[in-house]
């Protein structure tokens, strides 16, 4: 009897050991032994307000996501390349025209890298743009009032990812075309085979300039060799004054590229002295060509009106022609990020297919310059010397680093997709110093101020591009996943999951009180300048010219002004021009008819914003507010009658008799 | 009166100057939709939001249990309210000019007057804004009136209204503390 006992207990033994193992194998990767610590350190209490506004792009929605940092909770959607039925962005007659382009409207977007402007090399809360890549597009964002206020498309260019990355003082926002294609003397798409790809395929790299005000133009474009290019970022400290691009596809391949475009050991890295750039602009270098764009932009001085205009010319630089504003840095293989550490000394690629991340030094890089220590050229620019530029190789960095930024404190954390983690290491030494899970296949990775010469090197979001498993499932779409990882310390610490809309690609973050301190509460009635406001009850009116007839309406709690209306017809085309004549933080008014083939309104306090109504038939027909505004937001509601077309009724219209 | 006093009763009359500057009295109101606060400032010749925004928000609010709008160029009372303060600077620069304490104590009583006159106009202001409700209004509460307290805290609704004096006030305290100590200084002296 006793002796059975103690075999039962042996063979006990190597179980225990077996679950034990596994149970210490799910607690290194979950943290699980510090969930309580993890939940105090995301938890913002009711009331209190998030420490960092997180700005994650859209992806396929063509919209900006804004998040508090670090609760991961979701404040607010800012529309800017896709029409958003949540407030008329896009249908209303205000805001139709910010998706124009040269290929007509384009209700929609694939946005990729939102960026922070930047003075000194600091993120100062004034705009994020965001590019735009299928129809190559830049936007910026007042972050005043979280709304698109100008977008520029980029002429010569067939998809816009390496966008919108800033210079340290916004003199510059970049663009790049991903795809290359062949273009003629005149810039223009040229029919012919696509097997002439190495011949006739060319790519081009675009600077942007910004007015004090924010008002964007093209200043030049740089004529560049027939590969893809994917990312960008630009100097700062002692490499201000250059921007770098990464490429790929320096094989030249038009077809098949996994394979295709995979051979060569090492792409290149573009540097662009835009400064010299910039003085060869000045010095009217470079010429002018056809390069048809269109650019939209909110009107303030009428009435924040999107209006539309086309630019039919760009300057473009030839390399080849202008010595000293680009060279090639050979950088293994595949690269996707390129990166600028705060100090701005070193240029960080994330090769995606390469088994280590190279670190270029920048002043190697001038010295090669200077020494011309060249080992061939592209298309008459430079190639340099791999081993005269290189810092240093970062080691066992895991598999297929992607994208790195920047603590602040001399580490670089970079994201490995393949691996799914991100690796921590010494920019200095280029030694691995911690390693930390991700859930999983990570592609960005923020830091707020992350890529700025001021990092807050608190928190790093992870934007996951797999979600299974992380959240209740909602078939095979599901959002995807960011991880906040507290960074503060040695050991890197998971906080946090949240979902994000659409397809996130890069994200920044910024101090709210950077934010705040410049918020507009409610636009001021006196300074509406709307052609057609109605800055008080007194002024309403409806006028009718032809079949257009344009009702000046106002809305204030809990009725709107006229609400009954008489003397439409069908046939007519209706201008509801809805002023809110609220003086009062956070009190829309929304403005919805029946039958309204576009969308709703909603408008904020102190604007005016317009919607078409065609009627179709005869009848009586409701409006109503669509926001609850008030304890009698379910009596704002007004008809309208709809006459026949030949009918002679005469416009009647009031409220409260 | 010595010169000294004389210079004392014209300072008095003086610093009512800074009642053309500030804020006499102030209504404060909060609410769980208003963290921020919300109120307004009754200067000697208008009645402004705390925020410029203030008083067209609270018309806007005190429409739903009817009370009338709030329009500072329809009460009398700002229109007359500078000239009594005009008149009060000037004659009490006069009295110093003369040296007569005994007019300083007329002054006094002309001044403390008008003060508590003020303070019952004011109560009956309120009264008329809180009583005379719109027989229409949106939210009628049974026995619910709305007038602000005179002084002090009072719940009204989901509104706190927190009524209390202001700079200009205390302006005129200090000036007739000033005029009264001229007045009791100077009374050993012949005039
Ligand atoms: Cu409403």
């Amino acid at each position: 009897m006793k002796k059975q006992m103690y075999s039962h207990r042996f063979w006990m033994l190597p179980a225990v050991v077996l679950i034990s193992i596994t149970l210490f194998g799910c607690n290194g990767n979950g943290n699980f032994s510090s969930n309580s610590d993890a939940a105090q350190k995301v938890y913002v209490a009711p009331g209190e307000l998030d420490e960092f506004y997180g700005f994650m792009s859209g992806g396929y929605n063509g919209q900006l996501g804004v998040y508090g940092l670090p609760s991961g909770r979701h404040i607010f959607t800012i529309p800017v390349f896709s029409q958003a039925p949540v407030n008329g962005y896009g249908y209303s007659e205000e805001s139709k025209a910010m998706l124009n382009t040269t290929h007509g409207f384009v209700p929609w977007g694939d946005s990729h890298h939102p960026e922070l402007s930047q003075t000194n090399g600091e993120t100062d809360g004034r705009w994020i743009f965001i590019n735009e890549n299928n129809t190559p597009r830049v936007a910026r964002i007042g972050l005043d009032e979280f709304k698109t206020q100008e977008i520029i498309e980029i002429p010569n260019s067939a998809g816009n990812h390496a966008s919108a990355f800033v210079t340290p003082n916004t003199e510059y926002v970049s663009a790049a075309t991903r795809f290359s294609i062949p273009m003629d003397e005149d810039m223009n798409n040229m029919d012919v085979s696509i097997d002439s790809y190495k011949d006739t395929f060319r790519g081009t790299l675009s600077f942007i300039k910004v007015s004090e005000e924010g008002k964007m133009n093209i200043d030049f474009q740089i004529l560049m060799p027939g590969f893809d290019y994917d990312l960008s970022h630009s100097g700062k400290g002692p490499s201000d004054g250059w921007a770098f691009f990464t490429s790929y596809n320096s094989e030249m391949a038009h077809s098949l590229l996994e394979i295709n475009a995979s051979k060569n050991d090492k792409d290149f890295i573009a540097a662009i002295n835009w400064r010299k750039a910039a003085e060869y602009v000045k010095e009217g270098k470079g010429k002018m060509m056809p390069g048809k764009h269109v650019r939209n932009y909110i009107d303030h001085e009428e009435g924040g009106i999107a209006k539309s205009e086309t630019i039919n010319e760009v300057r473009i630089l030839d390399p080849r022609e202008l010595e000293g504003i680009v060279y090639f840095l050979p950088t293994p293989k595949s690269p996707h990020g390129v990166d600028v550490d705060p100090t701005g000394q070193y240029i960080i690629a994330g090769g995606k297919l390469s088994t280590v991340i190279p670190v270029h030094s920048f002043a190697k890089m001038i010295e090669a310059i200077e020494n011309e220590d060249f080992e061939g050229e592209v298309m008459g620019i430079p190639v340099l010397k791999y081993d005269s530029i290189l810092h240093g190789e970062v080691e066992d960095p895991g598999l297929g680093p992607l994208h790195t930024e920047f603590d602040g404190k001399g580490y670089a954390y970079t994201t490995a997709f393949i691996s799914s983690e991100i690796v921590k290491w010494d920019i200095e030494n280029t030694q691995v110093v911690d390693r930390i899970d991700t859930y999983y296949s990570p592609g960005h990775l923020m830091i707020p101020g992350g890529d700025s010469q001021k990092p807050d090197g608190k928190y790093l979001v992870a934007l996951n591009k797999i979600t299974k498993d992380r959240y209740l499932p909602t078939g095979p779409e599901m959002f995807h996943s960011a991880q906040l990882i507290d960074i503060s310390g040695d050991k890197m610490q998971l906080l946090l999951d949240f979902p994000t809309e659409g397809e996130p690609h890069y994200a920044q973050g910024i101090a709210a009180e950077k934010v705040i301190k410049n918020q507009k509460r409610f636009y001021k009635l006196e300074e509406n300048t709307h052609p057609f406001r109605a800055t008080s009850e007194a002024q309403t009116k409806i006028e009718r010219n032809g079949n257009e007839v344009h009702v000046y309406m106002t809305t204030i709690r809990s009725h709107f002004a006229p609400d009954n209306i008489e003397g439409i017809k069908v046939g007519d085309k209706v201008y509801f021009h809805v002023t809110n004549l609220e003086q009062d933080w956070d009190v829309p008014h929304g403005f919805a008819i029946k039958g309204a083939n576009n969308a709703e309104l909603l408008i904020m306090p102190g604007e005016t914003l317009t919607l078409t109504w065609e009627p179709k038939e005869t009848g009586v027909f409701p409006f109503y507010c669509t926001d609850f505004c008030s304890a009698l937001h379910q009596e704002m509601q007004g008809y309208v009658r709809v006459s026949p077309e030949n009918s002679d009724i005469d416009f009647k219209y009031g409220t409260g008799q | 009166m010595k010169t000294s006093h004389k210079i004392w009763m014209a300072f008095a009359a003086l610093l009512l100057i800074g009642i053309y500057l500030v804020p006499i009295w102030s209504i404060g109101m909060e609410a769980p939709q208003y963290p921020e606060g919300i109120g307004m400032n009754i200067m000697v010749d208008n009645i402004e939001g705390k925020e410029p925004q203030d008083l067209k928000n609270i018309n806007g609010l005190n429409h739903y249990i009817g009370m009338k709008p709030i329009e500072p160029a329809s009460i009398p009372e700002l229109k007359i309210m500078p000239y009594i303060f005009g008149f009060l600077i000037i004659s009490g620069l006069v009295i110093a000019g003369t040296g007569k304490r005994t007019l300083i104590l007329f002054w006094l009583g002309i001044f403390i007057l008008v003060s508590i006159a003020g303070l019952v106009d004011f109560y009956l202001w309120g009264y008329d804004y809180g009583h005379n409700l719109n027989p229409d209004a949106p939210i009628k509460v049974p026995g619910m009136t709305y007038q602000p307290p005179l002084i002090g805290s009072k719940q009204l609704l989901n509104i706190n209204a927190t009524s209390l004096p202001h700079i200009g006030f205390y302006i005129s305290l200090v000036s007739m503390s000033i005029a009264g100590l001229a007045w009791w200084k100077s009374k050993d002296q012949k005039s």
